[in-house]
């Protein structure tokens, strides 16, 4: 190449107008917004299956809550003078998680409470992404199901009959778990029915193999740790497997307690927030394992039909505890005497 | 074969060696030559020659002062124009001298080659000293200090670094194609100063030409040739020892506490060089590549030489670039100007091109735990960051932001672009000084 | 009933234990520590040297410590102080902090963008910071954040710039430049060389037009036991500070009186 480039044609850098930063000058093409994005993308099919058996509202509620919640991170940032970074996501996420855990009949006041509650005192006021200690989303739907809990355990049949939009709505129906706890022995739903979410309950945990796609794109895409959603679900099998085996009239079996309530999307999109969940392989086990506890503990003996949102809620305010439990030795930490090397 | 280990954590970005193919070219004399007095950590050397002064090429130009420093050497023949400073890569002023050549490149009188099997170690320690030689991997650490453990630590095991894991570099690799014998020769060298039984040179197995060059040098020296599984940061010292025998380095420690010497491939020539032919450092091969180039390669530059007369050299640039970097792409230091000179720690002159920019942000850590994934010394970055940011520097000792090893992995894979790196750096500069006052206290 | 009797007597029961340790275990205050400790100004700035007020308080009654050496008391506070402690006060010298240079982003050449973490400890670690002058200020407020009074304040054009009227004299800024740029000078003087700069005069001309190039036109105005030269650089005598117009001899008005510089750019 260098014949036919003579002396004067050679052109040297411009230095005028260089960046200069810290090493390292390379970066994996990911960022939040990415991440947030892809979350976003995961819920959808849940999403769709909740407008299916629910009917168009429920696309009414996740729409109101995702607007509310990214108006009022707009307002809090302009409030506290920062700078407004809304556009990574993380609001329309939580309005998303917030509306698919709301029954379809939640009045649109309460979603709109809803949202401003998760943002302002679930996210804001900790001094926004990345420092809030706990999920956002549960934080408001906590406080609906606290504050309105009639509304708020109020479920309607899914449509079985996508013909006749208007008639089903009105038919209120107990979730599997209210139903399990009530009249125990039979099975009031069958597992199919559960499976696929023709049941009762918050628009957007009911239909499992919707929320296992989504899991399962997440993890696929490291974004979440598979450790999270298995040992979660193999924890409440294990003690709802236990407790049945031991009183079978009382106790519902393991496969009823994972197919039904908010497991999986607790157990996927919850449990796996980054922000509230600790930052290692091992300290992600031990918090799914304790939310695994805590769930069976509350839906078995509390009484609270469903413990998910709580359990996950508890844990994150032990995050900063695992995290320190868990830290890793540094590098050549002595664990036992150094290796022989073969000559 | 060893079976192919490696270390914990760990990334592996795109490698992009594009100049792997390309031979070593010696480039031709230049008109001057700028040579810093300080290309190695430790104290400058001290000028012996003035302004005005006629200088052979390896004459001595600057003695080292002190043990932890090193000599410098002149790179050609000529006249010493000026005894002044430059710009180094860390952005400070160094002292320099300014060698403007006469275009003869007269060499002046070669140390005599020494018959490094007969001879004792003192003797060879001391022509490396003399040679000015200094680790070519990158920190530029005076070799003969590393040679010379203290004596209750002995050495059983020389472990050569050919791994060359940063991307885009490709200078180490084409040494081994072209200098096998020299390498191995320096390696033997070294191994007889310290009396180490076991000689391993860690080869990454994206550098299968070189795996097989280098076997075949070895011959039956007993030198073992290790292919390594691809991963960035291999070669970086405590994780290659890892990989090859299985040791830790211990937490805090050096490779001396279990046994162990690393040198980079590059020094092991230099060794050869300075004890059988007498040559002392003043040249060294390093990669010229990025996409704003015309023709990226590698070259055998002689110290002094400016990163402007390298990108000349390289066929000039296509398009301006947006960074210029010295070393590769994972480790080097960003530059803004191209006076600065090749000395004998620069592996490669990197440049970067608009497109591939990356710009921190000093957005807060979501906690993903991408940092702690990859971080091969087994730390929290994500957590020791937000403490470092508010300032906690104690705390980020307890969490053991003295083990970092620099090597950027954290900040590679960081979602929101957190300038991790920068925040460690800073933090062991203030646990340093702390350790410092704590000490003088102590003292006093 | 129960309850109010149980809640009583469980008031009383500790209230007497708390009295009595304290009465018995703790540790008596000295009456003069204490008077002292009123008297101190309570900023915890540290400008003294010691930890906070309370530690200048203590280290001033065991006599360690001189009661001129808060930069925040005013003369009569100091009086009342040496009555106490029955010593003679010295005459102090009110300090303020001055940041010798000029180089903002008008006047002295950036050589390259910065990116990274806002501070200048951080920005010296990669590459210097990218500013022509390698001693020149950074313009990145490691001072402005250190200061406890919030008396430095970064221009637009990135220079750190004290305001005496709000600076105390504690030093804590002087600790936390990386590039040792601010001083402590007494408040009477009137003028200031704002550039800290070794290089030569050339050199600096370079990359800053502001620099102090050396000329010695303020010594010869000034007089060599005012003003002296320290290589390329004029220094003050601040025993014997020149009078304000020796400013007007500077030609590059790196000694001047006001910290702010006007933009010589629009």
């Amino acid at each position: 190449m260098a014949e036919h480039m003579s002396e004067n044609t050679i052109r040297l850098p411009d230095t005028s107008k260089l960046v200069i930063s810290s090493s390292p000058h390379l970066h994996e093409d990911d960022s939040v917004r990415r991440i947030m994005f892809m979350v976003i993308v995961a819920l959808l099919p849940a999403c769709a299956a909740g407008a299916w058996f629910f009917g168009p509202r429920a696309l009414w509620v996740l729409l109101v809550c995702v607007a509310s919640c990214i108006a009022s991170e707009i307002l809090c940032t302009r409030l506290m003078g920062r700078e407004v970074h809304v556009d990574d996501g993380s609001a329309a996420l939580t309005g998303l998680l917030l509306g698919m855990n709301l029954p379809v009949t939640a009045p649109t006041w309460m979603c709109v409470i809803g949202s401003v509650i998760a943002i302002v005192l679930g996210k804001m006021i900790y001094g926004g992404l990345g420092y809030n200690p706990f999920n956002p989303a549960l934080v408001g739907r906590v406080a609906l199901l606290l504050a309105c809990p009639t509304a708020m355990t109020t479920w309607v049949a899914p449509m079985t009959n996508h013909l006749e939009w208007a008639g089903v709505n009105s038919v209120t129906q107990a979730t599997p778990l209210g139903v399990s706890e009530l009249t125990a022995g039979a099975l009031p739903f069958s597992y199919w029915n559960l499976f696929w979410g023709r049941t009762g309950g918050c628009i957007g945990e009911t239909c499992v193999p919707a929320l296992l796609l989504g899991g399962i794109f997440l993890i696929a895409l490291n974004i979440i740790r598979w450790q999270v959603p298995v040992f979660y679900l193999a924890t409440v099998a294990l003690i709802t497997g236990v407790t049945h085996w031991l009183a079978q009239a009382q106790c519902a079996p393991p496969l009823y307690h994972l197919l039904s309530g908010g497991l999986m999307l607790g157990a996927f999109f919850m449990a796996t927030d980054m922000v509230t969940t600790p930052l290692s392989r091992k300290g992600a086990v031990v918090f799914a394992i304790g939310c695994g506890v805590l769930t069976s503990v509350i839906r078995i003996w509390g009484s609270y039909p469903e413990g998910v949102s709580f359990s996950i809620l508890i844990m994150n305010s032990l995050t900063p505890l695992i995290d320190r439990w868990t830290a890793g030795k540094p590098f050549g930490t002595p664990r036992r005497a150094p290796r022989e090397v073969k000559p | 074969m060893i079976k192919q280990l490696h270390f914990y954590g760990g990334i592996h970005p795109a490698e992009d060696k594009v100049a792997q193919s390309v031979p070593i070219v010696e480039p031709p004399i230049l008109e001057t030559y700028i040579v810093p007095l300080q290309q190695h950590i430790g104290a400058p050397a001290k000028a012996v020659v003035a302004k005005g002064d006629q200088v052979k090429r390896g004459q001595l130009l600057g003695e080292a002062q002190g043990f932890v420093s090193a000599p410098v050497h002149a790179p050609t023949s000529g006249v010493i124009r000026e005894v002044t400073t430059c710009l180094g890569p860390s952005g400070a002023q160094v002292p320099a001298l300014l060698l403007a050549s006469d275009g003869e490149d007269t060499p002046a009188e070669p140390m005599p080659a020494i018959d490094w099997r007969q001879a004792p170690p003192g003797d060879l320690r001391q022509r490396i000293a003399a040679a000015g030689i200094v680790g070519k991997g990158g920190a530029a650490f005076p070799t003969v200090v590393k040679l010379s453990p203290p004596p209750n630590k002995k050495i059983d095991t020389l472990i050569l670094n050919g791994v060359e894991c940063e991307p885009c570099l490709t200078a180490d690799h084409r040494l081994m194609l072209e200098r096998a014998e020299d390498i191995v020769t320096g390696a033997q060298i070294t191994a007889h100063i310290l009396g180490a039984k076991t000689i391993l040179l860690g080869i990454e197995n994206n550098k299968p030409d070189a795996i097989e060059v280098m076997r075949q040098a070895v011959g039956d020296s007993g030198i073992k040739v290790c292919s390594l599984k691809v991963r960035y940061p291999q070669g970086a010292e405590k994780q290659l020892i890892y990989a090859v025998t299985g040791r830790k380095v211990p937490s805090g420690g050096l490779p001396a506490d279990i046994g162990c010497l690393v040198q980079n491939v590059g020094t092991a020539a230099a060794i050869a060089d300075a004890v059988c032919r007498g040559k002392p450092l003043y040249e060294r091969v390093t990669t010229v590549t990025g996409t704003p180039l015309v023709s990226p390669g590698n070259w055998r530059f002689r110290v002094g030489t400016t990163y402007a007369d390298a990108i000349k050299l390289a066929g000039g640039v296509k398009e301006d670039p947006i960074k210029i970097i010295s070393g590769g792409p994972m480790m080097g230091m960003a530059v803004y100007s191209l006076d600065i000179p090749v000395i004998k720690s620069t592996s490669g002159i990197l440049l970067l091109s608009q497109d591939e920019l990356t710009q921190f942000d000093v957005r807060p850590c979501i906690r993903c735990g991408r940092c702690n994934d990859s971080c091969p010394t087994g730390m929290m970055p994500g957590i020791l960051s937000v403490q470092i940011e508010n300032q906690r520097y104690e705390l980020a000792e307890k969490w053991h932001v003295m083990d970092c090893i620099e090597c950027g992995c954290c900040a590679y894979t960081c979602p929101a672009s957190r300038p991790l790196v920068q925040h460690m750096r800073r933090a062991k500069a203030e646990v340093q000084a702390a350790r410092r006052a704590a000490k003088a206290k102590a003292e006093k | 009933m129960t309850t109010v009797i149980l809640l009583t007597v469980t008031g009383l029961v500790s209230g007497l234990a708390i009295g009595i340790v304290v009465k018995f275990f703790g540790t008596t205050p000295n009456p003069l520590e204490e008077k002292l400790l009123e008297l101190v100004p309570g900023a915890n700035c540290g400008g003294c040297g010691f930890a906070g007020c309370e530690g200048y308080a203590k280290a001033m009654a065991d006599g360690s410590a001189k009661p001129g050496a808060c930069p925040l008391m005013n003369d009569a506070v100091v009086q009342e102080i040496c009555a106490l402690l029955g010593v003679e006060s010295e005459p102090r010298k009110p300090m303020v902090a001055v940041v010798c240079c000029s180089g903002d982003d008008d006047h002295a050449q950036r050589m390259a963008f910065y990116n990274g973490v806002n501070d200048c400890q951080n920005a010296m670690l990669v590459a210097g910071g990218g500013k022509g002058c390698v001693y020149g200020c950074l313009g990145l407020g490691s001072c402005a954040r250190a200061c406890p009074y919030g008396a430095i304040e970064i221009r637009p054009n990135h220079i750190a710039v004290v305001h005496p009227e709000l600076c105390v004299g504690c030093g804590k800024c002087v600790l936390a430049c990386p590039r040792r740029l601010i001083k402590l000078t007494p408040k009477s003087a009137p003028v200031h060389v704002f550039c800290s700069s070794p290089e030569r005069g050339a050199l600096k001309r370079k990359f800053c037009s502001a620099a102090c190039i050396g000329c010695r036109k303020c010594v010869k105005e000034a007089g060599e036991n005012q003003v002296s030269m320290n290589g390329s650089l004029a220094v003050i005598n601040y025993d014997n500070p020149p009078d304000a117009a020796v400013a007007a001899a500077c030609p590059t008005g790196a000694l001047r009186t006001t910290a702010i510089m006007e933009s010589t750019k629009g």
